[in-house]
């Protein structure tokens, strides 16, 4: 049996303004930290939702995206004609023809523009994404100039909310309905019918072809089928993965600034740590003089004030985790560079995160800590013991 | 001179534990200034940005084309004097991972408007000769170790298909704020390739680049060229160059903002550690404190003697993380290179470093400084022990 | 019955810069078990370094000490821990108390290296103070004891792993002449009625007066001169 817990707490609580300095130090470390990976998940989770593994999704080869992409309307009908694709409840076969522009729109508040991605669809858009729930309004009908929004477009976007008017290419489109489309990409996009916005744009080619599988694995056939197939100049990949692609860079940009941003703020904090250690062995010489001599052995020392580090970490650890914590309710729009267009995601929490977190804050006490205890556990006690 | 020599000399009494606060300052410092030096970065392109040049654009977005007839409607309007256009053209070269800006212009008005681009005489005058000829900036030509004469093919991901380009002219920036790794070829021979495929972007263009005479008529000028097109099948939307450049920027705040407010919490961080070192610092002195009462020291001075301290361990750490900045910048600016052409360490952020240490130095001394006024002398002799 | 302390031929130097200063020269001698010795001298005469090599804080340089049959200088470090832990119970001139424990937590702390349960230490703890007459306190930090009170509470602390032997130095230092006096009385019960072994170093002929037996130490040696206290 070692040194009391007690007594690695309790000088903690006697230098009080000493640990809670260190610990705030921490405590922003673990902040940031946390934040990163909250920010990281968030992107992550909202690509892995925006997608399905049973759609597939063409495109020209060689397009990196949608809007790049241009699918004509006879490869587009030769697409159409494949076996594989499911036939959904109405009897018609869940495929869609889209086309994918983007428009500038104006915030309601601070009357910035942002590029918003339209979407033109067809019949079976809605049923090939179920993930979509209108949550106002009704569906856009086929041959009008009506649009539906996503939520998070129609709160922020001055014309884009249920019974207002958008005005592009000389044209006035009513938006007749709001849809919810959770934590996915679709939720910064603005859906219309794909013929009246080619029209507009004067396009004659649409920009993806999406269909559902009838058997999910039949995708490598698929694939192999519609890029080997002469007629046609098109690529074809599964819809969650085409989505994952689109935003590697910002998921690969805010990792390295995540990562380089930690490590360098964390190299602080345990310098701190340091600092805080080695004047609490150097101010309680005598006192470990006293628990040599009363026969703790090196090995007890050194634990004890590990553990004072440790706690210290800990306690950094948590406030940080608890101020990160209410991130969770805030949320974050910026432009993916891939797709020049909006992207919108939250700052998840998961269990992970807490303990990468925890882990991290208590690896920040170690390395602060152990050198500190080292030289503790290494004092002479006759030495020591005079140091009163 | 006495006084600095008492500061230093009783900032070193501890001398590991001033060496680990000043450590922790430089790297704060240093963490400080390549964030601020990040976001000057960022802004990049609006410090380069001419005040007499417009941009216009289709006013739904950038992706959508305007007409190439625009281009003479443009030319009459009052105030403008050169007219020049462009494409972006998204190839990739070899793999996507090489990003770069290129894109396709109207090559003799585009050198006209972009004097800060300096290419030889005889570079200019291949280029132009060259219809399958483009430039590069240094920076990229050196990326890719491309010489005079190369011959360099990017597959289109807009315009799809493989197509070659001879490189005629290696371009230099007239001052550090300039791009050097972009990639342009001539619009001419983008135009020609699209007609023989009848695509609709034939006789198209993505931008016009408008050099008006006077930098005070841009807004008269802008609003000419858009009233111009008004009501016709493609409005357009002309700002200045710097306002086009902003509105990239807005469009990516919430990161830049996250990113200044990160910068503000290293400084808080490093306000924690070096505050923990004073109080410490303190408490070891009370005796020392209430000796110098005894002698007749004022509080002022007593003060002086911890802010002092305070200060030259603070000013300490941060010039040496300062000086650290402008190599350590060159080596992140060098790895950031995709991401940001132009990476240099602004007079901006060496002051704002400076002045972060002059504040970390003052805050971190407030609560000592409180403690050891307080102190009451009879308390602080008893100490001593 | 063999001494229960056996010195033998003992010499210790320490080294100031590059210098080698003789503290101890070939000391020899042998404490019986129940005394209460006192060890006098002067500041630098050895007395402290002799103290500190019979409970096993240092190491000799030469010569061989025993302590109940055990050759100490023969241990390995972790091994003397143990042995100082239930062997030799500790009293120091400036209490050296840990100043974040408790009275209780003080005197409960020998106890954590021994495999007692929460109970049996709790038991124990609670004779200690009760014979240094210190139960209600317990629960009290040292800095709201008086220094006569810490002390005993120091006390408590040697004597609670009932240690044959213990070892004080200058355990009245730093006190006023009651509370010494209530220390030496406190000690020399210990002494004769719980037969305690008792090394104590001091400078005050007040306090060397209570042990049985002075023993003075000059430059190193050992003084052969040594008086018998009558009782």
């Amino acid at each position: 049996m070692g040194v009391p817990l007690s007594y690695s707490f309790r000088n903690l609580w006697t230098r009080r303004l000493t640990t809670i300095l260190t610990a705030l130090g921490m405590a922003l470390v673990v902040f940031v930290f946390s934040a990163m990976l909250m920010l990281a998940e968030g992107l992550q989770k909202t690509l892995v939702e925006t997608g399905s593994s049973d759609n597939v999704v063409i495109i020209r080869k060689g397009s990196a995206t949608e809007v790049q992409s241009g699918v004509d309307r006879y490869q587009a009908s030769v697409v159409e004609t494949l076996p594989e694709i499911a036939i959904g409840k109405d009897g018609n076969p869940l495929l869609a023809k889209e086309s994918v522009v983007i428009i500038s729109l104006q915030r309601r508040v601070t009357k910035q523009e942002n590029y918003i991605t339209i979407r033109g669809i067809g019949k079976s858009s809605l049923a090939l994404r179920p993930q979509i729930k209108l949550v106002e309004g009704r569906p856009p009908r086929l041959g009008t100039s009506e649009l539906i929004t996503a939520r998070s477009v129609a709160e922020r976007f001055e014309g884009s909310g249920l019974g207002e008017t958008l005005r592009f290419g000389l044209r006035e489109w009513k938006v007749v309905g709001v849809f919810d489309a959770g934590n996915t990409g679709f939720n910064s996009e603005v859906w219309g019918d794909a013929e009246q916005l080619m029209q507009t744009f004067r396009r004659n080619a649409y920009s993806s072809v999406i269909f559902k599988l009838r058997d999910p694995n039949q995708f490598d056939a698929v694939k192999r089928l519609i890029e080997n197939d002469p007629r046609l100049t098109l690529e074809a990949k599964r819809e969650n993965r085409y989505y994952a692609e689109q935003s590697e860079m910002m998921a690969t940009f805010l990792r390295i600034l995540g990562t380089s941003l930690t490590i360098i703020f964390s190299i602080g904090a345990i310098i701190g740590a340091m600092i805080t250690m080695y004047a609490a062995v150097s101010t309680r010489t005598a006192e470990i003089g006293t628990l040599r001599a009363l026969g703790f052995k090196r090995l007890s020392i050194l634990t004890a004030f590990l553990l004072e580090a440790l706690l210290l970490g800990g306690m950094g650890g948590c406030t940080g985790l608890f101020f990160a914590s209410f991130l969770r309710f805030l949320s974050v729009s910026t432009m993916n560079f891939q797709t020049f267009s909006e992207l919108a995601f939250d700052f998840r929490l998961s269990f992970d995160i807490v303990w990468k977190a925890l882990a991290f804050s208590l690896m920040m006490g170690f390395v602060g800590g152990v050198w500190p205890a080292v030289r503790a556990a290494r004092m002479n006690i006759v030495e020591s013991l005079r140091a009163t | 001179m006495f006084i600095l020599k008492i500061l230093i000399r009783n900032a070193f009494r501890h001398k590991l534990r001033t060496s680990l606060t000043i450590l922790g300052i430089t790297v704060a410092i240093l963490a400080f200034g390549l964030l601020r030096t990040f976001i000057n970065a960022w802004y990049g392109g609006v410090e380069a940005s001419s005040a007499t040049r417009l941009v216009t654009r289709s006013s739904i977005s950038l992706i959508f084309h305007l007409p190439l007839s625009y281009k003479d409607k443009i030319r009459q309007i009052d105030g403008v004097k050169t007219v020049s256009w462009g494409n972006w053209f998204g190839g990739v070269y070899i793999d996507e991972k090489n990003f770069f800006a290129n894109f396709a212009v109207d090559a003799k008005t585009y050198l006209e408007l972009y004097p800060e681009y300096i290419l030889s005489p005889e570079e200019e005058k291949d280029f132009l000769r060259d219809r399958k000829g483009f430039v590069a900036g240094q920076k990229l030509a050196r990326r890719f170790g491309w010489k005079i004469g190369d011959l360099v093919t990017l597959r289109g991901t807009i315009y799809p298909g493989n197509w070659d380009f001879v490189l005629r002219g290696i371009y230099q920036g007239r001052d550090e704020t300039i791009d050097e790794t972009q990639f342009f070829f001539h619009w001419d021979y983008l135009n020609e390739m699209l007609k023989k495929r009848n695509s609709t972007f034939a006789d198209t263009v993505g931008w016009y680049m408008v050099g008006i005479t006077r930098p005070e008529r841009a807004i008269e000028v802008a609003l000419a060229i858009d009233k111009t097109f008004k009501n016709s099948l493609a409005e357009t939307l002309t700002e200045t160059e710097k306002a086009f450049q902003l509105s990239f920027i807005a469009m990516s705040e919430t990161i830049l903002m996250a990113i200044e407010i990160v910068s503000f919490v290293v400084i808080l961080i490093i306000i924690a550690v070096v505050a923990n070192t004073m109080s410490m610092t303190y408490r070891e002195r009370i005796g020392e404190y209430a000796i110098f009462k005894t002698l007749g020291y004022r509080n002022w001075r007593i003060a002086g003697m911890i802010f002092g301290e305070s200060l030259v361990i603070t000013i300490i750490g941060s010039l040496i993380g300062i000086l650290l900045t402008f190599p350590v910048a060159k080596i992140v600016g060098k790895m950031l290179s995709n991401y940001f052409p132009v990476f240099n360490v602004a007079d901006e952020a060496i002051s704002m470093s400076f002045a972060a240490s002059i504040v970390i130095g003052f805050l971190a001394a407030i609560v000592p400084t409180y403690r050891a006024i307080q102190i009451r002398i009879a308390d602080g002799l008893r100490r001593i022990g | 019955m063999p001494p229960i302390v056996e010195i033998i031929n003992v010499s210790k130097s320490y080294r100031r810069g590059n210098q080698m200063i003789p503290v101890l020269i070939d000391i020899n001698l042998d404490i019986e078990e129940g005394e209460f010795l006192a060890l006098m001298g002067p500041s630098g005469s050895g007395k402290s370094t002799l103290l500190n090599l019979i409970a096993a804080l240092d190491h000799v340089d030469s010569g061989t000490i025993r302590v109940g049959g055990v050759d100490i200088t023969a241990l390995s470090e972790n091994e003397l821990a143990q042995w100082r832990a239930v062997n030799v119970g500790f009293i120091f001139q400036f209490y050296n108390l840990i100043p974040v424990l408790t009275a209780f937590e003080n005197v409960e702390l020998p106890l954590l290296l021994t495999g007692l349960s929460r109970k049996e230490r709790e038991e124990h703890v609670a004779m200690a103070l009760r014979i240094v007459n210190l139960e209600e306190r317990m629960d009290h930090y040292p800095a709201q004891l008086s220094g006569g009170e810490q002390q005993r509470v120091a006390i408590a602390r040697a004597i609670v792993t009932d240690p044959a032997i213990l070892v004080a130095d200058e355990p009245t230092g730093d006190l006023d002449r009651i509370a010494a006096r209530e220390i030496l009385d406190l000690m020399d019960r210990l002494n004769r009625e719980s037969h305690k072994t008792i090394i104590m170093v001091t400078h005050d002929p007040k306090a060397a007066e209570r042990a049985r037996i002075i023993r003075h130490l000059d430059k190193g040696f050992l003084n052969n001169v040594y008086s018998q206290n009558p009782h």
